[in-house]
């Protein structure tokens, strides 16, 4: 099918797209979720305002420590980065599973932050690695922790005159390590679930769960047993305690455990 | 609004909607229907065209953000009168038998080989999941994949 009409602005800088912003618009960033909504009618905004020419948007930098990403970095730039996979091996290690190359060509992060699908690889691992999710409207800018900024499922944080402007990612703990695992029943398909682990000498361990549930979501309980010294099996288990069905809380404890053993191999 | 399309290397100019896809402009504003339409919800990858030398999904994109871009179709592929390796051995290995989705699967693959010339064959086979094909039951486009590969790094395609 064919997008219903609709009125379209490319603004070049923020400033520019703020006052566009509000709840009969919707912003177009990379385009790959919202495309096929637009073309299957299921998305019928008045007004689609197009943030792919805000180049202010495009960047990967740590300058001051935390790494800081535009909101329109594409995906394949995040996964070429050579400052994020030295420091950030996660990032790197989750955005190789989002969809197939010819989608991270044009889809960006801050669109699959936006998006908040329940199966999206990027806001698991940002909810694991503590980062912050920064917004600004007309009426001016706020940062929300990744971990409350998912509200539900395609739901976020995200008010409808902000805009995304960028992903802070704290550094990490000294010889941090990371493991990320998920399973899709074809590579570069939607995950059924998978999980993202971050573990750090002196009691730092970070487990997030994705498709396990609507958001993104920290396993508090076995993150502790696991900074005490639990062997990653019986973590996983705790990990995966309390999931909908058993098919999904058995694999969701087997995905945990691999991304624990990849971290702490 | 008016909009000009560099596409294989020559410029296509046209009056579209907002709403009009990529896609459509390819085919219906610069006529070259090479570049087929499948699912248009991103799926399928049979849209598949190279935007300034990335595999994009030409069903994802707005016309109007191709402008002053440049494009290669399928067309873009083949020096004029010689078949580029891929579509040599696609015709050699039987990787097609409608057709429909090799165009999907030339655009990228030809991008993906450029990136990775030393790809083996499960990173190929992951590159190829982005593609659906109906007929063939993908071994013959793994195995004429391969070929290619192989004779694009200058190795001896021969086999015994």
């Amino acid at each position: 099918m064919k997008p219903a009409p609709f009125d379209y602005r490319s603004p070049a800088s923020v400033d520019e797209t703020l006052p566009l912003l509000g709840p009969d618009s919707t912003v177009l960033a990379g385009g790959q979720s919202l495309v096929p909504l637009l073309n299957l009618r299921l998305a019928r905004p008045e007004l689609v305002v197009d943030v792919n020419g805000i180049s202010e948007l495009d960047y990967i930098r740590s300058d001051d420590g935390p790494l800081r990403i535009g909101a329109m970095t594409r995906q394949v730039t995040l996964e070429r980065s050579e400052l994020v996979r030295p420091r950030w091996p996660l990032l790197h290690d989750a955005i190789v599973f989002v969809g197939h190359p010819q989608i991270r060509s044009r889809g960006t992060v801050g669109g699959s932050v936006a998006h908040a699908d329940p199966a999206a690889e990027l806001p698991a691992a940002l909810v694991a690695l503590d980062a912050r999710i920064h917004l600004r409207s007309a009426g001016g800018a706020r940062s929300v922790a990744a971990g409350d900024f998912f509200r539900g499922a395609l739901y976020t944080a995200r008010e409808p005159h902000e805009l995304l402007v960028e992903l802070e990612v704290p550094e990490q703990p000294e010889d941090a390590r990371s493991g990320f695992a998920e399973h899709a029943r074809t590579h570069g398909d939607f995950a059924t679930a998978g999980a993202a682990v971050v573990v750090a000498p002196g009691g730092h361990a970070a487990i997030a769960l994705f498709g396990a549930g609507p958001v993104p979501a920290r396993a508090n309980a076995a993150e502790r047993a696991l900074a005490e010294g639990a062997d990653p099996r019986e973590a996983a288990a705790l990990a995966a305690e309390g999931i909908d069905g058993e098919h999904r809380r058995a694999l969701c404890a087997e995905l945990v455990r691999r991304a624990i053993e990849e971290a702490t191999e | 609004m008016r909009i000009s399309v560099d596409i294989n290397g020559r410029a296509y100019e046209g009056e579209v909607e907002p709403r009009t896809l990529l896609s459509d402009f390819i085919r219906h504003g610069a006529g070259l229907t090479g570049t087929k339409v499948g699912c248009e919800q991103g799926v399928c990858g049979a849209c598949t065209v190279q935007l300034d030398g990335e595999a994009v999904r030409s069903c994802l994109m707005l016309a109007v953000q191709a402008n002053g871009r440049a494009l290669t179709t399928v067309e873009g592929l083949a020096a004029d009168d010689e078949l580029h390796p891929l579509q040599r051995a696609f015709h050699e290995a039987h990787a097609l038998q409608c057709g429909f989705c090799t165009p999907g699967f030339l655009m990228s693959i030809e991008a993906f080989l450029r990136e990775h010339p030393d790809a083996g064959d499960d990173e190929l086979r992951e590159a190829l999941a982005g593609n659906l094909c109906r007929c063939t039951g993908y071994l013959g486009i793994i195995e004429a994949v391969e070929r290619a590969a192989r004779e694009m790094r200058g190795a001896n395609v021969q086999r015994d």
